[in-house]
């Protein structure tokens, strides 16, 4: 059974890559505001998937996935400016470095709970931020112009694409077991001969290692790169997208990362026809958090049903 | 150079006194509720404006202003730990912090929206008096307001140490911090106690609110991301859950800050406040003051 | 079947931005600017001045008989944000072009997009060099950071009482403006024979400036310059003098704004100077109708962000006029060639960077903490 399932998924991959390859084509077409919209969701998507396998598949609260971004997007800029390195390399390394910094951020994490990991990942992604701003190679405060524009329909969603079938195969590996019993009971998991450090280090590379990778596709659309786009509030504007997707769920944080970029476009209509500046963007998000929290924490948009864990 | 570094440590105590009445309030809800009450930081935000209102719209004086702040931020804490957090006591921490989020981002954005970001410069209801007898005995300036800060932070402590030491009420927040399901068992009304222990939080953080409008002279509703973060990081360095340890913290937090500021790079100023945080979940996550427990099945 | 739903959402939300926009024939303008967010201050002080100048032109029967058409949207001082906005302003809202945003950072995010769509961008307030060299169609209504910093320091060394032989600097290192400023700075004051003996500096949103303050202090500088903006630059000048330092403080555009004494203190404001556009206060017809008709508008005395937000629209109008036509290369054309141009902020002339060439002017305070003039510089001659 298991066979058949993977030579479908071999198909189903080759006739995906076919298919965004032909759009991309066509892309050229498009209204470039849509064609912008579309890219960035597909960017979103890849930071949401990766997040969730953090903090939903693993259940270890991560705040500073902005920093992982960070390191992927002026890692692979730097590349390509200076170096002249090729766009999918410069890519890997901006990820692989983003690998790195998952290793250095999660090894000491490791016997933190909850509330606690969650603010030490915060701090350590505000660490990288401060260290952006005075690294004036990559312009510090000043900025970082002049990328070139690689990123394009095909480059983000082949990355969409493989993040979501790694993503899910994991989840359905035996890897992929350990890292949901660390989720669900760390102790009892231990006490079972899982090597929870191993797999959550393992966890915070991967999600790294994505994000990375987004940040660089980011870095060569926008062409600009400063250290304000990836503050804590980047952080949590992801966090929210996994929340109400639903943690643990791959397709639940896929759409509501698609839903949450068209939102701030289709509220800019909303503001016209109730004749108004005031972007309830904001406080929509966080009334989002909250109540979703409080009345459907499995989340708002598909996912399967989760167990909300006993004290 | 000696009165520099006079000058200097006397900057950071001011500075120090500050963070430890916001680090006071964050201490108190984590050690009865074993939660990083995010929007902290925002209350005490409400608190300067409110402290703002009453003294520029209603005309009170200082003392009434102070009070207003108080028992509005009273009221606002305690009806968020009614609303947002108490549905959520029995749910997976990570519930509980992400609702924290929301309503920080909630707090800060109504702000915005209703009283525009413009900062706002305080009414300076506490003239400057600068001591010119100390000025020159050490060449340092210290002015009434640092004083003022200093005896308000140190009174409030002293007050909330007599309360949670000897008082039944603070019996009961002990009680419940310690072990909640025995203490109910017990007969404790958690629900009562637990509001308290956040009426109080919020007080002290009203006060902080109001003592750095009249400090720094400008309030805006941002004005508590910053503060709120360092606060977080005090009250944890100084073992979080410990009254004492909020106010060594928020010392040792504020004295760290401007000394690296001063003597090594002030260009890393706000990067020492989270790796000193992350130095010691490393080494003692339970804080200076803070007891080491073993987490059991 | 709820993902059904979700997906029908986000397609609905997709189709009402096809539906056309139907309206009369208007000149589409476009604003990015930040109206939340930790600059929001700023940004709303540049739509106060926008607004006004659209308003005041179509009260007078708008450009070439047809009406400016203003849309307005929030980037929050995101880059990402202020791309898409400029996207669907170009694509979308068919603007003939786009005034803002406010921060250089910002407009380096969106100057490619409107280069490539043959926009004209008019950034009012956006001071890095690099910003207008991203392309043609990018110009700017305000002083570059160059200008300024060699402005203050050439004061700083022959135009104070005590002329200036060493200067303390206190910038804000988060921020593009104060960076900027400095660098120029630094480098005029060293060439005219000074000596800088500090250089500290904080981070946007920083309250506290004892240390540093205490640590310049001691340096016992002839002056100290501190390129920020009014919001911050107010804290410092309180905190600098209740530390007992009295030497000058000298300070930017950013200065201007009634903010300031507020946030200083009026008897602090003592020995400030900053370089700036206009002089609020200044007898010039068209400064004393603009600062009258806000005063009017919004209760308020406009400061620098106002000025220029309202400037840029009136460059955009004459521009307009002179191209004749409402045709984007053409008025790009137009602003290009822009000379002699009299607004709020000062007789305006585009170089070949497309950089206006405009006199400063260096404001002081009197005791009350109101704004005094001092003295006018003129921009090099080429």
């Amino acid at each position: 059974m298991f066979d058949k399932l993977r030579k479908l998924q071999y198909l189903l991959v080759i006739i995906g890559i076919a298919l965004i390859y032909g759009i991309n084509l066509l892309s050229l077409h498009i209204n470039p505001y849509y064609l912008q919209i579309i890219i960035f969701s597909g960017i979103n998507i890849i930071l949401a998937v990766s997040l969730n396998v953090i903090n939903g598949l693993c259940g270890q609260f991560s705040l500073g996935h902005a920093g992982f971004m960070a390191v992927g997007a002026y890692l692979s800029a730097f590349l390509t400016y200076y170096y002249q390195v090729p766009f999918p390399l410069a890519l890997i390394a901006g990820g692989l470095a983003s690998g790195v910094i998952g290793i250095g951020v999660g090894t000491p994490t490791l016997r933190l709970r909850g509330d606690y990991l969650a603010i030490a990942t915060l701090g350590m992604g505000e660490i990288i931020r401060v260290i952006l701003f005075n690294l004036d190679i990559i312009g510090g405060a000043r900025g970082f112009p002049g990328i070139s524009k690689y990123t394009d329909f095909f480059w983000v969603y082949l990355v969409v694409i493989l993040v979501i079938l790694s993503s899910y195969n994991l989840l359905k590996s035996p890897q992929g077991r350990a890292i949901l019993s660390i989720r669900e009971d760390e102790i009892a998991a231990e006490a079972m001969g899982v090597d929870t450090t191993r797999f959550k280090i393992f966890a915070f590379v991967f999600g790294a290692f994505w994000a990375g990778i987004a940040g660089g596709l980011w870095a060569h659309y926008l062409q600009f790169l400063h250290p304000s786009s990836f503050t804590f509030m980047k952080s949590v504007e992801i966090l929210v997208m996994i929340v109400i997707g639903g943690l643990g769920s791959i397709g639940g944080s896929a759409i509501s990362a698609v839903f949450l970029t068209f939102l701030p476009e289709a509220l800019r209509y909303i503001k016209v026809i109730f004749n108004t500046t005031v972007d309830p963007r904001m406080v929509i998000y966080s009334l989002l958090l909250i109540l979703t929290m409080l009345l459907r924490p499995q989340g708002l948009i598909g996912g399967y049903r989760r167990k909300v864990k006993n004290q | 150079m000696i009165s520099e570094i006079l000058q200097q440590l006397i900057n950071g105590i001011a500075l120090g006194s500050i963070y430890a009445l916001i680090a006071l309030g964050y201490t108190m809800v984590y050690g009865i509720l074993r939660l990083i009450n995010f929007a902290h930081g925002d209350i005490y935000m409400v608190g300067a404006f409110a402290g703002y209102f009453a003294i520029t719209s209603f005309h009170w004086g200082i003392m009434p202003a102070f009070l207003f702040a108080m028992i509005v931020c009273a009221i606002l804490g305690v009806s968020i730990e009614r609303f947002a957090y108490r549905p959520l006591r029995m749910a997976p921490r990570i519930a509980a912090l992400t609702t924290a989020i929301g309503v920080s981002l909630l707090l800060e954005n109504l702000g915005v929206i209703l009283w525009s970001p413009t900062p706002r410069a305080f009414p300076q209801v506490l003239s400057l008096k600068i001591y010119e007898s100390i000025y020159q005995r050490f060449g340092v300036i210290v002015n009434n307001r640092q004083l003022v800060i200093l005896s308000v932070s140190i009174g409030l402590m002293i007050l909330l140490q007599f309360i949670v030491n000897r008082t039944k009420i603070g019996m009961a927040m002990r009680a419940v911090s310690f072990d909640r399901e025995t203490a109910w068992m017990m007969g404790v009304n958690i629900d009562y106690v637990i509001s308290f222990t956040f009426a109080i939080g919020s007080m002290l953080a009203a006060a902080g609110g109001v003592l750095v409008g009249i400090y720094f002279n400008r309030i805006d509703p941002l004005m508590g991301v910053m503060p709120g973060v360092k606060a977080f990081v005090a009250a944890v360095l100084g073992g979080i859950g410990s009254i004492p340890g909020a106010m060594v913290g928020g010392f040792v937090l504020g004295i760290a800050e401007i000394l690296v500021s001063a003597f090594i790079a002030s260009t890393y100023r706000d990067a020492i406040a989270f790796a000193i945080l992350i130095i010691i979940l490393l080494v003692k996550p339970s804080g200076i003051f803070g007891i080491i427990t073993r987490e059991k099945v | 079947m709820k993902r059904l739903v979700s997906l029908a959402v986000v397609v609905g939300l997709l189709l009402t931005g096809i539906l056309p926009v139907y309206g009369a024939e208007t000149i589409k303008v476009g604003l990015i600017t930040p109206l939340t967010g930790a600059i929001a201050t700023f940004g709303q002080s540049v739509d106060k001045g926008v607004r006004m100048a659209v308003d005041e032109i179509n009260a007078k029967g708008g450009v070439l008989g047809a009406k400016l058409e203003l849309t307005v949207e929030d980037n929050q001082a995101k880059a990402e944000e202020s791309a898409n906005i400029a996207r669907k302003f170009i694509e979308q809202n068919k603007v003939i072009a786009i005034i803002g945003p406010v921060i250089s950072s910002n407009v380096l995010a969106v100057a490619p997009i409107a280069q490539q769509s043959k926009v004209p961008l008019i950034t009012p307030t956006g001071t890095n060099p690099r910003v207008t060299q991203v392309g043609n169609y990018i110009f700017r209504a305000c002083f570059i950071d160059d200008f300024q910093g060699t402005v203050m320091a050439r004061f700083a060394k022959t135009g104070l009482s005590k002329k200036a032989n060493t200067a303390a600097i206190l910038y804000e290192k988060t921020s593009d403006y104060s960076i900027g400023l400095v660098k120029y700075f630094k480098e005029s004051f060293q060439k005219l024979g000074g000596k800088v003996v500090a250089e500290e500096s904080f981070s946007s949103g920083d309250q506290d400036f004892s240390a540093q303050l205490t640590k310049i202090k001691g340096r016992n500088p002839d002056i100290l310059y501190v390129p920020s903006y009014y919001d911050t630059a107010g804290l410092i000048i309180k905190q600098a003098r209740e530390l007992g330092i009295m030497a000058p403080i000298l300070g930017g555009d950013g200065f201007d704004s009634p903010q300031l004494a507020e946030l200083a203190g009026k008897e602090n404001l003592k020995d400030c100077y900053f370089s700036g556009h206009f002089f609020s206060g200044s007898s010039a017809p068209q400064v004393r109708t603009f600062v009258a008709n806000y005063k009017k508008r919004y209760n308020a005395v406009p400061d620098m962000l106002g000025a220029l937000g309202y400037d840029a629209v009136y460059m955009l109008a004459d521009a307009i006029k002179r191209a004749g036509k409402v045709d984007k290369d053409a008025i790009r054309d137009a602003l290009a060639v822009t000379k002699g141009l009299k607004l709020v902020t000062g007789t305006i002339t585009l170089d070949e960077n497309r950089n206006p060439i405009k006199s400063a002017v260096i404001i002081g305070f009197d005791s009350n903490g109101n704004q005094v003039y001092k003295t006018t510089v003129n921009p090099p001659k080429k």
